[in-house]
């Protein structure tokens, strides 16, 4: 059992935890997610490692509620337990193991979209306390759905946030942003890191290709164990199949098969998950008794 | 004497592949003491030898003969900690059974249901039989809570050593939660309650830790004082065929389909894990962890198929298994290999492709190679595909550990005699060693190697 140490709504449906785990928060790098369950019956959902602290032993973790699963997690409230919490899995991003001299030397740029913002916290932070130049590109629906803004400013060179709507920053998509970045503002990059909804990372990944810059995404698929048990996360890079659990999270952006991945993580996607298949199931016995006593009828 | 063994109640197919609850009713204890009776307590028995931890098996039917339930089932902790489990998914027929003299003119004495009764028996009347050496005050961790891991850690935790069990999963018992289904072994009447026989020995156990993630062997041995560890962290890296298709929504590994309806126990309205439920379900492979998809998938409401590429004789899963897939109508398809997986326009699997084969000189595994038969494709129809091609060992904790050598498998290679590994304090066993195999064999290392830790142990640290 993991104490909930504090809980905040950053947003509407967006939430913030502290979550006290020794371990985990002693060997998390940036670039690595969780398994969350809620409770003794809940399903084993991938979640995001926004930031941990090792003298505390706690991690904090950032999530939107989107089916019944993650609506039981937001439930929980300070001073509750979450049943279980296990990580950090995956691999901690490349930047992690490079040389901080040759890290200097680059200019990195992040694109971050909605909650996607959450990983990419940990990641800017330990960029900035080796003192590397980062810039990220920030896109939301608009003003009030803007999370982590101050943290984000505090951890970055310049902030350029976009909201679908106008209210606030830049109006329009990411890639606009980053198209005008480049295009007409002469930046350059060598490196961007795009996370966010897998839309959002297909269209980055596209653009950068053609701007010819190197770009990693993230990827948060179906899976079940996250240890490389299941298979459930296997994606195509390359033409060759990897599990997003073990070979990543983070891949080469230029590599992925994007529409498969689009395509797989809505296996389970309805809405409301198990309830719907357990309906839909429902409904097919209920037609085939009705099938069954009609063919009776007809013979009769 | 009698050459036919005491029937064993079953549920009836058509009742049973409704439900989730355990086929086999297992004996009483009139029907258990009858059995015993046709064994012939030979003086030179051949049934321990073949048994993989050697169980005194004359030994316990004598006391059961007698029926001293209680003292059979001390005879069987002696060698085994597990006995509800080997009772339940033990290959007897080619082990304890396969060697029995009264096998040779009738029937042979049904070892592994008097085993099952025994410990089903002991555990309902709280019989206790934990011999246990006073504390030594010496750590090992054991990775891995499975079955090669538990024995490990219940052998050693007799012997006086302070053991903790890390498991990666939420639910200690490795394959025997996530892999084997309700209907074959019932987790929480007998897993949970052999898991807790561990814990009154002292063992302790720490669930959601992830060798290699959470923490690093370096760092057990480093910062909490563990002296030596254990790695029996299974084979849970599934296969895939890799024919075109394969990645479509509907394809899937054995391993995940099992732990959803397993581990995450989604066959129950009142857990939230999704599981598809197909309403025809092709299941390639035919070993027992095919036979267990199968088998699910009945009793979830599909029609489920058996597709394998060689003959009903080379079915690598036990008769009893396949026997009970039949009577519940999983439907075989043999001499029969997948080429492709058909997908709808959005995505989702409508067919599968398959080929015809014959069987042709024997391979190096000396079961005669399937070969394609030239021009006999032919699809079949169905809407989810469950590949149930075998499982290699999950390479983090060899990649995470420096000196820890593994074969071109995956296999972590270890000393025959001591199961130590080629890094000194580090031993393994189970399938983590030999790739995907049996429960039996699996406890069989695990016992080895408490041997050879205690050696270890003593020889280093306690002279």
């Amino acid at each position: 059992m993991y104490l909930i140490t504090k809980k905040e709504e950053l947003t509407e449906n967006i939430y913030w935890m502290d979550v006290c785990a020794p371990r985990v928060a002693k060997s998390a790098k940036p670039g690595q997610f969780l398994i969350v369950k809620a409770g003794e019956k809940g399903e084993r959902i991938p979640l995001t490692i926004c930031d941990y602290d090792k003298e505390q032993g706690t991690v904090s973790i950032v999530f939107q509620t989107l089916g019944d699963s993650t609506k039981k997690i937001a439930a929980l409230n300070e001073g509750e337990y979450l049943h279980d919490f296990v990580g950090p899995l995956g691999n901690p991003s490349e930047l992690v193991f490079e040389d901080p001299e040759e890290l200097r030397k680059k200019k990195i740029l992040f694109v971050a979209g909605g909650v996607g913002t959450a990983p990419v916290y940990p990641q800017i932070k330990f960029l900035h306390d080796l003192g590397v130049d980062v810039d990220v590109v920030l896109g939301t629906k608009s003003k009030t759905t803007l999370i982590l803004e101050d943290k984000m400013k505090g951890a970055c060179t310049n902030l350029y946030v976009c909201t679908d709507d106008g209210s606030y920053g830049f109006k329009g998509m990411v890639t606009d942003r980053v198209k005008a970045l480049v295009e007409n503002e002469g930046k350059t990059y060598d490196l961007c890191v795009a996370i966010g909804p897998m839309i959002m990372m297909k269209f980055v990944s596209k653009l950068t290709k053609e701007l010819g810059i190197h770009t990693i995404v993230s990827l948060n698929p179906i899976m079940v164990d996250g240890t490389g048990m299941c298979g459930a996360c296997r994606v195509t890079i390359d033409g060759k199949v990897k599990f997003a659990c073990v070979d990543g999270p983070e891949f080469d952006g230029h590599l992925i098969d994007f529409d498969e991945a689009m395509r797989r993580q809505a296996m389970y996607k309805t809405v409301e998950g198990k309830k719907a298949i357990l309906q839909e199931n429902k409904e097919r016995e209920h037609k085939e008794k009705c099938d069954y006593t009609e063919a009776l009828n007809e013979t009769k | 004497m009698r050459l036919n063994k005491v029937p064993v109640r079953e549920q009836d197919p058509e009742v049973r592949k409704r439900n989730f609850s355990e086929v086999s009713f297992g004996y009483n204890m009139e029907e258990a003491m009858s059995e015993a009776e046709r064994c012939l307590n030979c003086k030179k028995p051949k049934c321990v030898p073949a048994c993989p931890v050697a169980i005194d098996i004359p030994g316990f039917i004598r006391e059961l003969k007698d029926g001293n339930v209680g003292e059979a089932a001390k005879v069987i902790a002696r060698s085994s900690c597990l006995p509800a489990v080997c009772g339940r998914v033990c290959p007897q027929e080619e082990q304890c059974e396969g060697s029995c003299i009264v096998g040779l003119r009738g029937e042979a004495v049904n070892i592994g249901k008097l085993e099952r009764f025994v410990a089903d028996w002991s555990r309902q009347n709280n019989i206790e039989f934990t011999e246990k050496q006073p504390a030594n005050g010496m750590k090992v961790a054991v990775i891995g809570s499975g079955p090669a891991g538990l024995s490990c850690a219940g052998d050693l935790a007799k012997m006086g050593y302070d053991v903790t069990i890390f498991e990666a999963l939420h639910e200690p018992g490795g394959v025997l939660v996530y892999g084997i289904p309700e209907f074959r072994l019932p987790k929480e009447a007998v897993v949970r309650e052999e898991i807790n026989l561990l814990k009154k020995l002292g063992v302790k156990l720490e669930t959601n830790v992830i060798i290699g993630r959470t923490v690093t062997i370096e760092e057990l041995f480093r910062d909490e004082d563990f002296k030596a560890v254990f790695v029996g962290s299974g084979a849970g890296l599934p296969k895939f065929m890799g024919i075109p298709g394969e990645n479509s929504n509907g394809v899937m590994s054995a391993n995940e389909y099992l732990t959803r309806a397993n581990l995450m126990k989604a066959f129950r309205n009142d857990y939230d894990t999704p599981i598809t439920m197909g309403r025809k379900v092709a299941v390639v492979g035919a070993g027992n962890v095919a036979m267990d998809a199968a088998r699910t998938a009945v009793r979830l409401g599909a029609e489920a198929y058996i597709v394998y590429r060689r003959s009903e004789k080379e079915i690598p899963a036990r008769i009893e298994e396949v026997h009970h897939a039949k009577e519940e109508g999983v439907i075989f398809n043999l001499l029969v290999n997948p080429v492709a997986i058909l997908a709808d326009e959005k995505g989702w699997v409508k067919g599968l492709r398959c080929v015809r084969m014959e069987l042709g000189e024997p391979d190096e595994s000396g079961r005669r190679r399937p070969v394609e038969m030239k021009g006999s494709e032919f699809d079949i129809e169905c809407d989810s595909v469950i590949m149930s091609l075998g499982t290699s060992p999950n390479p983090l904790i060899a990649s995470t550990t420096e000196g820890i050598s593994t074969n071109r498998h995956g296999c972590i290679l270890i000393d025959e005699a001591s199961g130590e590994s080629s890094r000194e304090g580090i031993f393994a066993g189970g399938d983590a060693v030999t790739g995907s195999a049996t429960v039996i064999l699996a406890m069989s290392a695990g016992r080895k190697a408490a041997a050879g830790i205690d050696k270890y142990i003593k020889g280093k640290y306690m002279r």
